[in-house]
């Protein structure tokens, strides 16, 4: 409900964002498809040949594809699995009535403030060291051998260090909704005579049904390219050990120089992550509305 | 009011205290490990506190690595990025806050598809690009790309605050004869500051840590600090007191920002879909 | 000056019409209430007449000049918003004067208008305060002081009195009353609340479903209602309205009797009889919700107290006179 001037006047004034996110979109994009259908290695210059789905065949049926897959959903889905439950553990002990919880507050945010590179070399060398970590000296002490983490379980290395970063996230989202609970309900529940347990699964559980959502969707749309963490602490390996598909189409592009491969890797992933996308669109779609 | 027992309380706030230190603990760990001289830093058992306490890491930092050369491209890439976000951003928001159309709702959506779009699907293209623009290492393309990869996220959280504003108001302004600059400049601006304030903050938070592009676009003339601190990775040598100095510095301003803009991070984060 | 006319408006948002065709002319310093139900398009017509939205049709016309086509800022109008819309980050001070601040006056007359309107709305005290400090009366007054100060061709007030409690309604209704008429100019006050259009206005539109149903003074359409939408709508309680036999009785699909017109004995006389279901006593009246048979629930006020109570079988005597008579099309039968 408007004038027609003002109308006019809004279409005007979105234009060019719209149009430079167009572009952004679009001509990259386009171009990625294009070189996807190419023969094209930048040690070999002069030689771009149209070639097909060729790409595409070479890189959906290289076992380092696979690997890479593999790697990024088991990335994807321990990260979101620890985040998720440490985050509800840690927004349900927030929301009690404790001394200095602006405190503790900041100390749990903390390490989403943190840049990917600095928290992942800050884990590798500080902590998980195998010779002068601090975890190395704890299993020491304890009377254990020391790990080798980045040898013996490079994934789950980068799992944890990652899972560090959005726990965060998750906490701190999982606690907005959860102070949003009405008190009422509480103290109704209370009246009801409802136990910890059951007002947990059968009030607060559903209550933070759409949160969940939310951080699900969103930690998915940034860990499908977890790039950092990987490219400071291993390097994709050992072998393709800690590869994921970002990782890989970044390897095949600036370390091997195959354009036609990188692309048709990019838009694979592109593929995978619209698969998110449409469903987290939907879903914040919705809440417009309101 | 519920009541709550002194007993549980404390037992609660041990508790939160002990899983806050947990997780800040790697943090506070690198920070004790930048006062440290680089054999006590390495030593077995690790010194918690009773250690020789120095500035040496810090002031070598400075001196060794241009510390500040990348310090500074942080600062121009992450505001840099930003203001240019801001000036596409404000206006596209005013006129689909304000005037919003029947295509408004799928225009706000289509936006944030882009900001679905994984990096690596486009890697190649905008290195190629920028190869041959002679962008590559250069601020200018930098804040190009960090600008474009947030402006949705820029976008949507000014659209949330200023839909925020009660429409009578801006009509109240026009009928007592406003134009339109007006109505920005004297109504509008005033009103959405806090708004825009907190967009601001949580856009400089994000392109301060950007680690895809600022990885594969610089190599050290533009590079951040992003860039810098990953030059650390193959360490010829032991060097973890002045990696972990670098590093407190590198993330010290922005963990600062980031408390001050907690309470209205959520909301960006969740572009709304979280209150 | 300021006589508004509106020949032929319409407005639609896409394809639902909103205001089918509205014909209306207002008076020079009359005060002209918009009443009706909620979503009757009465606000509608009043942000048309603001300038707030455009006319899909026809012309409005302010002082003989027609001003579809000019933004709400040329039309001279000024308009007191539901929920006061002040600007939160100003002084009152600044809420008063940015009008006048935006029609490039001079500071000083600024400063003297604001102080002016401040006076007689009892603000002075409160200039240099921000809107969040005040109460909802006194946010109230900065949207009227707003108003004034620019001393516009005609007043729009929206549902202005909404969102006050029920004793500070009853006295801004007063002083909005007294201080129109003091100033002499024309205002357009929208309401769902009959009682506000029948005490404030010189003349009521009532408005159902974007249709004018009646036009007149709240007098005329408290005796003469044009139909059964009008009957219904003005006076309370309402207007009893009764179909069926009685009513054909009287030639009439629907005949209608306002509770105040119906004498109530106890002796056994009377046209209708009955079993009192429900009694409130107020002290000054009874209302009594009486079951009558082929008519249903029947409203009586009466004065004073009775005594009756529920459970007592009374006789009902309409006053012949001021009995309502509508035909099958709903339409007053003269």
């Amino acid at each position: 409900m408007a004038t027609r001037q003002s109308t006019f006047l809004g279409r005007i004034l979105a234009a060019p964002s719209i149009l430079v996110l167009f572009l952004w979109m679009i001509v990259p994009l386009g171009m990625t498809i294009w070189f996807s259908l190419l023969r094209y290695n930048l040690l070999d210059p002069g030689n771009e040949s149209f070639i097909g789905a060729l790409n595409y065949e070479y890189f959906l049926t290289d076992p380092a594809f696979f690997t890479a897959l593999g790697n990024t959903l088991l990335l994807v889905g321990s990260v979101l699995l620890i985040t998720i439950v440490g985050g509800i553990l840690v927004a349900l002990l927030m929301d009690q009535p404790i001394f200095g919880q602006g405190v503790v507050r900041l100390f749990i945010i903390a390490p989403f403030f943190v840049m990917p590179t600095v928290s992942a070399l800050v884990w590798k060398n500080l902590l998980m060291h195998p010779v002068s970590g601090l975890f190395a000296w704890i299993a020491t002490s304890l009377g254990f051998q020391p790990v080798d983490w980045f040898s013996n379980a490079p994934l789950f290395s980068v799992i944890l260090i990652v899972a560090w970063q959005w726990l965060p996230f998750a906490a701190l989202i999982l606690l907005t909704a959860l102070q949003s609970l009405d008190g009422e309900q509480k103290e109704a529940a209370q009246m009801d005579g409802v136990g910890p347990f059951s007002f947990f699964f059968y009030i607060v559980l559903p209550h933070l049904a759409r949160a969940i959502t939310v951080v699900i969707l969103i930690e998915t749309i940034f860990l499908l390219s977890v790039f950092a963490e990987i490219f400071v602490t291993t390097g994709g390996g050992p072998g393709l050990a800690t590869t994921n598909i970002a990782f890989l189409v970044y390897a095949q592009a600036l370390l091997q120089y195959d354009v036609g491969g990188a692309s048709a890797g990019g838009i694979v992933a592109v593929v995978l992550a619209n698969i998110v996308a449409a469903f987290m669109v939907r879903l914040i779609g919705k809440n417009l509305e309101a | 009011m519920a009541v709550y027992s002194v007993r549980r309380q404390v037992t609660m706030t041990i508790l939160a205290w002990i899983v806050g230190l947990a997780i800040f603990f790697p943090i506070l760990w690198m920070v004790l490990t930048s006062f440290k001289t680089e054999l006590d830093a390495f030593s077995t058992p690790p010194q918690f506190l009773f250690f020789h306490w120095t500035l040496e890491n810090y002031a070598e930092v400075q001196e060794r690595s241009h510390y500040f050369h990348h310090a500074l491209n942080s600062i121009i890439l992450s505001f840099g990025s930003t203001l240019v976000a801001l000036l596409f951003a404000i206006p596209a928001a005013w006129g689909m806050a304000f005037s919003p159309t029947k295509r408004t709702r799928s225009t706000l959506l289509w936006m944030l598809s882009t900001k679905m779009m994984p990096p690596v699907g486009v890697l190649v293209p905008i290195y190629l690009i920028f190869r041959d623009l002679g962008m590559l290492d250069s601020r200018f393309g930098l804040i190009m790309v960090l600008f474009l990869g947030n402006l949705p996220i820029v976008v949507w959280m000014l659209y949330t605050y200023f839909k925020e504003i009660p429409r009578d108001i801006l009509e109240a302004a026009r009928m007592d004869g406003a134009t339109i600059g007006k109505e920005i400049i004297y109504i509008l601006a005033p009103m959405a500051i806090p708004g825009i304030a907190s967009t601001v903050l949580l856009n400089v938070i994000l392109a301060w840590n950007e680690a895809f592009w600022t990885l594969n676009l610089t190599t050290s003339e533009a590079a951040p600090l992003t860039t810098f601190i990953a030059s650390y990775s193959s360490p010829e040598g032991l060097f973890w007191a002045k990696l972990s100095a670098a590093s407190t510095l590198a993330i010290a301003p922005i963990m600062v920002l980031g408390w001050f803009s907690q309470k209205q991070l959520v909301r960006g984060l969740t572009f709304g879909a979280v209150k | 000056m300021g006589s508004i006319q509106l020949k032929g408006v319409t407005k639609t948002f896409g394809n639902t019409s909103v205001i089918p065709h509205v014909d209306l002319s207002v008076e020079d310093g009359s005060f002209v209430v918009f009443v009706g139900p909620s979503g009757c398009g009465k606000s509608t017509l009043l942000r048309l007449i603001a300038g707030l939205e455009d006319t899909s049709g026809g012309e409005i016309l302010i002082d003989g000049r027609n001003v579809v086509n000019e933004g709400p800022a040329k039309r001279g109008l000024s308009m007191v918003f539901q929920s006061y819309a002040l600007y939160p980050h100003m002084s009152v001070r600044n809420n008063i004067g940015f009008g006048l601040k935006m029609a490039g006056l001079p500071k000083s007359e600024i400063a003297a208008k604001v102080e002016h309107a401040a006076g007689i709305l009892n603000l002075t005290p409160y200039l240099e305060r921000k809107p969040r400090e005040l109460s909802g009366g006194q946010r109230q007054r900065v949207a009227i002081g707003r108003a004034i100060v620019r001393e516009p061709k005609a007043f729009l007030f929206d549902e202005p009195l909404s969102n006050l409690d029920a004793a500070l309604r009853v006295q801004m209704r007063l002083e909005i009353a007294r201080l129109q008429k003091s100033l002499g100019t024309t205002a357009i006050y929208v309401t769902h609340d009959q009682v506000e259009a029948m005490t404030m206005a010189d003349k009521i539109v009532v408005l159902n479903a974007g249709r004018v149903e009646q036009v007149g003074s709240p007098i005329d359409l408290y005796e003469r209602p044009d139909n059964l939408f009008v009957a219904g709508f003005i006076g309370s309680p309402k207007m009893n309205l009764i179909e069926g036999p009685i009513a054909a009785g009287l030639g009439a699909k629907t005949i209608g009797a306002r509770p105040e017109h119906i004498t109530v004995t106890t002796d056994g006389t009377g046209t209708w009889q009955g079993t009192i279901s429900v009694a409130e006593h107020l002290g000054s009246d009874t209302f009594l919700y009486v079951d009558v048979p082929n008519a249903g629930t029947v409203t009586v006020r009466t004065q004073g107290e009775l005594g009756l109570k529920a459970g007592i079988t009374v006789g009902l005597t309409p006053d012949p006179a001021r009995i309502h008579r509508f035909d099958n099309a709903g339409k007053a039968i003269r």
